[in-house]
């Protein structure tokens, strides 16, 4: 072997080992490298209990309900499978919405509330005018009307 | 017809080479970049949930992937200068550096501006964001590692070995997002289409071109002086009609 392919398998070989090692430390610890649970998680008791740590997921629809005259939000988070009702007070960011990602952090109360101590927006990798988005509702809401009208249909018979 | 591939590897001959296309490089990139922020700013529509906000993307997003790319060329360039022991690789290698570290720095950066009015906080320890912040340590301790060392070619033996183990890092950021749950949303342009409204992409891509071009005259300006500083014992450019007078 020459010189020179020697220094390449040498380099070949160091960075296979790296990535190899950095790859199963990676590995090991992926449980801390996660940024938040999902609720599916939490009721599998995966998620640490009494400290705090987050949950991430999306506002469940129609769960936002704002105390009167107070900072206090109760909202839903969900993964489509499970659910967990959570409680914030303070100021929200612009993006939390029901149906968009949330993370929030904080601790499980008995009876399954998290009492939040931050609420986080998490944005999804669309980018999309406000006609585009109206547009795409709108047949999302067509399709939907469409789907649910064969079912309809045996009910007016 | 016997091409000479290696003849742009001499210092001398890539010396020469790079002052010609500087300045096209240069007034290219002037021109896309006027391009990409007029497009950008006064074409594009505004984002239907985040409003004038998503603008950023316009530089978070080319900074961000030059960052990567940048990184992964100059732990090529060392790898290259490792192997062959070519004196130019090593030189292109820590010319590209702080052009990374600027264009990790600016990620950071406009990540963190977009990052407390939508999400609620400036920064989060996610992967993404972790990942990314190892970066710009690692550009940085590959300058500070060459620089500590006297002896340039010692030096760049040092910190091209720094510049390939380091290269682990940059398949985590862009996978971190996949991999791991984040608070950072996944890629918006795969290798599959974008997610993305049109005149939003031609203004990012704009962008992107205009980013890369500058980079290579910046790179390139900086690898010259580089030449000139260690070469300068050499007869060629002893003969340099900008070193004469």
């Amino acid at each position: 072997m020459k010189p020179r392919q020697k220094r390449f398998m040498f380099i070949a070989v160091a960075l296979a080992g790296v990535g190899l090692a950095v790859g199963l430390v990676l590995y090991s610890l992926r449980g801390n490298v996660n940024l938040y649970f999902t609720p599916t998680q939490v009721f599998n008791k995966e998620a640490p209990v009494g400290k705090s740590f987050r949950i991430g997921g999306l506002v469940e629809m129609g769960s936002i309900k704002r105390d009167q005259g107070g900072l206090t939000v109760n909202f839903v988070i969900t993964d489509t499978v499970k659910s967990l009702p959570v409680v914030y007070t303070g100021i929200l960011p612009d993006l939390f919405k029901e149906g968009k990602g949330v993370v929030a952090r904080g601790t499980m109360e008995e009876g399954g509330l998290m009492r939040a101590e931050e609420v986080l927006a998490k944005h999804d990798e669309n980018y999309m005018p406000p006609e585009a988005l109206d547009a795409m509702n709108k047949a999302q809401a067509a399709k939907s009307v469409a789907a649910s009208a064969p079912i309809a249909v045996p009910v007016v018979k | 017809m016997a091409i000479n591939w290696f003849k742009y590897a001499a210092p001398a001959t890539f010396y020469g080479l790079a002052g010609k296309l500087i300045p096209w490089l240069a007034v290219t990139s002037a021109i896309l970049f006027a391009i990409g922020l007029y497009i950008g700013f006064a074409v594009a529509p505004v984002d239907a949930q985040q409003g004038e906000f998503y603008r950023i993307i316009f530089i978070h997003v080319p900074a961000s992937i030059l960052s990567m790319f940048l990184y992964m060329i100059m732990a090529g360039y060392a790898a290259l200068g490792l192997i062959f022991n070519t004196r130019l690789s090593a030189m292109m290698a820590s010319a590209i550096a702080p052009t990374g570290a600027l264009f990790a720095f600016i990620s950071l950066w406009t990540g963190a501006l977009w990052g407390k009015p939508m999400w609620g906080v400036w920064w989060l320890w996610d992967a993404r964001m972790t990942s990314e912040l190892i970066l710009l340590f690692l550009y940085l301790g590959f300058i500070a590692l060459h620089a500590s060392i006297d002896d340039p070619r010692r030096a760049d033996r040092a910190s091209a070995l720094l510049a390939i183990v380091g290269s682990v890092n940059v398949p985590i950021i862009y996978f971190s997002v996949k991999w791991w749950n984040t608070l950072h949303q996944g890629s918006t342009i795969k290798f599959t289409g974008s997610s993305m409204h049109i005149a939003m992409q031609q203004a990012m891509f704009t962008m992107m071109a205009a980013c890369w071009l500058y980079a290579m005259a910046v790179v390139f300006a900086r690898v010259r002086t580089i030449i000139l500083e260690r070469e300068r014992n050499t007869t060629w450019i002893g003969e340099l009609s900008e070193v004469k007078q």
